[in-house]
């Protein structure tokens, strides 16, 4: 048994020992350390917590037991799952931490004694805000995730899901979340406490519902953020420094992110919580009628261009994650380093799926970090590069952004690929992309498109060169 | 007169909030992806929580309610606190510069 201004200390320690896990994600080389900092600090709050309570009966078996058991779940788990699973993994563990977050609240309010809160019925009046926030913003970030996640693992369709008056619906379900907690707060009854947690778990369905695949990087970003604040919440409640630090610091982490896609996007954040953008709701305007005439070649002309440039860019896209084409990729790229052709990849901040996704599936490939550029720090390159290889991304690149301001893309940021001497774009037809918009690209003169899944072309276009 | 400890809790927080936005804007875009998952461990550090309720049941009866959710809590934050470091170390172990010997 440890005091508590001791205890209080260790949790501070722990608490910084997550700052630096994540100051380490400054650089690649920094990371692996920073990692272990955020291993340390967890095994800090954890072997603290024992101690505190300092009571080792036979419940302390069965947390040893609980305790084994969801980390051997999580350690298979972090072993079996492919690269490209990632973003419906990071969904489903977000909505984890939501439920871990809505099952202490419920301890905490079955049992204050344990956590110095008051007896049942009368609970303190601050606490009882603080772990109805905590279970509040936990069962909407547990919902929310469930359904991320059922969407990107392709269960359910990434498709917008909207109907009238949806708004209206989850303003009012919001403000009733607000009054049950106020009258929760007036009377202490259990009844309010179990109908605001099953309501919140509602919300947080209909949330993230109307939001369409391709905005899923956004989403994800704002759950993590969610996670965040529902951790933070429950470390007001347990008077716990270690959580709030980290639920501020989740929260922040996942709000910049938020942000950040937004704005590779040029959305508002507004626009994408509110949905329905995308898919088969979103009408796409000025069909063009006329068939534009499209060059499209085959692996051989593709091999010929690439064989006979000095260099090349790399557009990896969403496209290339499901075709699971990164290792064909790679393959290729040392092909044509074997030729001396200088080769790069350009990553935009919104290809795939989740914030990054894109650089974890090229690292997987054994692709040197290096050698993978952002939207800013290679766009000019473009202009003096032979050919652009576009595999799997659309919108990303689409000239219209920057021309039409009538687009519903325009303004988003996009990758120059149309300054390239010549652009070889990997797409399995001419539909348009998430955003609803034809791609200018198709159709300009130094386009050649190559019609074909992603990885089967570019180990046609390996064994050509 | 006296300052209610909530709000030196509320200090740390916002504090935390700020530490937290300047740290993040320095993470490198190309590991937005690990980050992710590493936030994701840390706040399974709820499991504290989760301990001190499975705990505070009485011996005799440890299947109370409030230990019952305790239990499960710390299944749910142990899936995510090894899950959680462990695939972000396998993310991190694959970021790898060029090789200068070629």
């Amino acid at each position: 048994m440890i005091s508590a201004n001791l205890s209080a200390i260790f949790y501070l320690v722990s608490g910084i020992l997550f700052i630096l896990a994540l100051r380490g994600l400054s650089s690649p080389e920094t990371s692996r350390q920073g990692n272990l900092f955020g291993i340390l600090g967890m095994i800090i709050a954890i072997t603290v917590t024992f101690l505190t309570v300092g009571n080792f009966s036979t419940s302390t078996i069965y947390v040893f037991i609980f305790l084994l058991i969801g980390g051997a779940i999580g350690a298979f788990i972090a072993f079996k799952i492919p690269m490209t699973a990632m973003p419906e993994l990071v969904a489903g563990f977000h909505s984890l931490v939501g439920l871990a977050a809505v099952f202490v609240a419920i301890s905490a309010f079955k049992n204050p004694e344990a956590f110095n809160l008051g007896v049942p019925g009368d609970i303190k009046l601050a606490s009882l805000i603080e772990m109805s926030i905590g279970a509040a913003v936990g069962a909407i970030t547990f919902s929310g995730s469930i359904i991320a996640f059922l969407k990107l693992r392709g269960i359910m369709s990434g498709s917008p899901i909207t109907f009238t008056g949806q708004h209206i619906v989850n303003l009012l379900i919001g403000i009733s979340i607000f009054l049950l907690i106020y009258f929760l707060c007036s009377s202490q009854s259990e009844s309010f406490f179990w109908s605001m947690i099953a309501i919140s778990f509602l919300i947080g369905v209909l949330l993230i519902i109307p939001i369409g695949g391709a905005d899923m990087p956004v989403v994800i970003s704002m759950l993590n953020s969610y996670s965040g604040w529902a951790a933070a919440g429950i470390g007001f409640t347990l008077e716990n420094t270690a959580l709030i630090i980290t639920g501020a610091l989740v929260g922040s982490s996942g709000a910049i992110l938020s942000y950040i896609m937004c704005k590779g996007m040029n959305r508002s954040f507004f626009s994408v919580i509110l949905g329905g953008f995308g898919g088969d709701s979103s009408v796409s305007k000025d069909k063009k009628k006329d068939q534009k005439p499209v060059k499209s070649g085959n692996a051989e002309d593709a091999a010929f261009l690439l064989k006979n440039a000095s260099s090349v860019i790399i557009v990896p896209g969403y496209g290339m994650a499901v075709a699971q084409a990164q290792h064909a990729l790679r393959e290729m790229v040392d092909t044509l380093k074997k030729n001396d052709i200088k080769v790069s990849y350009a990553v935009h901040p919104v290809a795939g799926r989740m914030p990054g996704h894109m650089n974890v599936l090229l690292a997987e490939a054994n692709v040197p970090y290096d050698e993978v550029f952002e939207l800013d720090d290679i766009n000019n390159d473009f202009a003096n590069t032979d050919v652009a290889f576009v595999i799997g991304a659309n919108d990303v690149t689409n000239p219209v952004a920057k021309t039409d301001p009538q687009s519903p893309i325009f303004g988003m940021p996009v990758l120059d690929v149309e300054k390239c001497k010549s652009v070889l774009f990997v797409k399995r037809s001419l539909s348009p992309g998430y955003a609803g918009v034809d791609n200018e690209l198709f159709y300009r003169e130094n386009t050649m498109m190559l019609f074909a899944d992603a990885k089967k072309m570019t180990e046609d276009i390996v064994k050509n060169i | 007169m006296e300052i209610d400890p909530f709000i030196f809790r509320f200090s740390i927080f916002i504090l935390a909030i700020f530490v937290g936005y300047y740290v993040v804007w320095s993470v490198t875009p190309s590991l937005h992806t690990p980050l992710m998952s590493v936030t994701n461990a840390i706040s399974s550090v709820i499991i504290v929580g989760a301990i001190i309720a499975a705990l505070a049941g009485s011996t005799e009866n440890i299947f109370e309610i409030s230990s019952i959710f305790g239990f499960l809590a710390i299944v749910l934050a142990a899936v995510n606190i090894f899950g959680g470091f462990l695939v972000t170390q396998r993310m991190l172990q694959m970021y790898k510069k060029k090789k200068k010997n070629k």
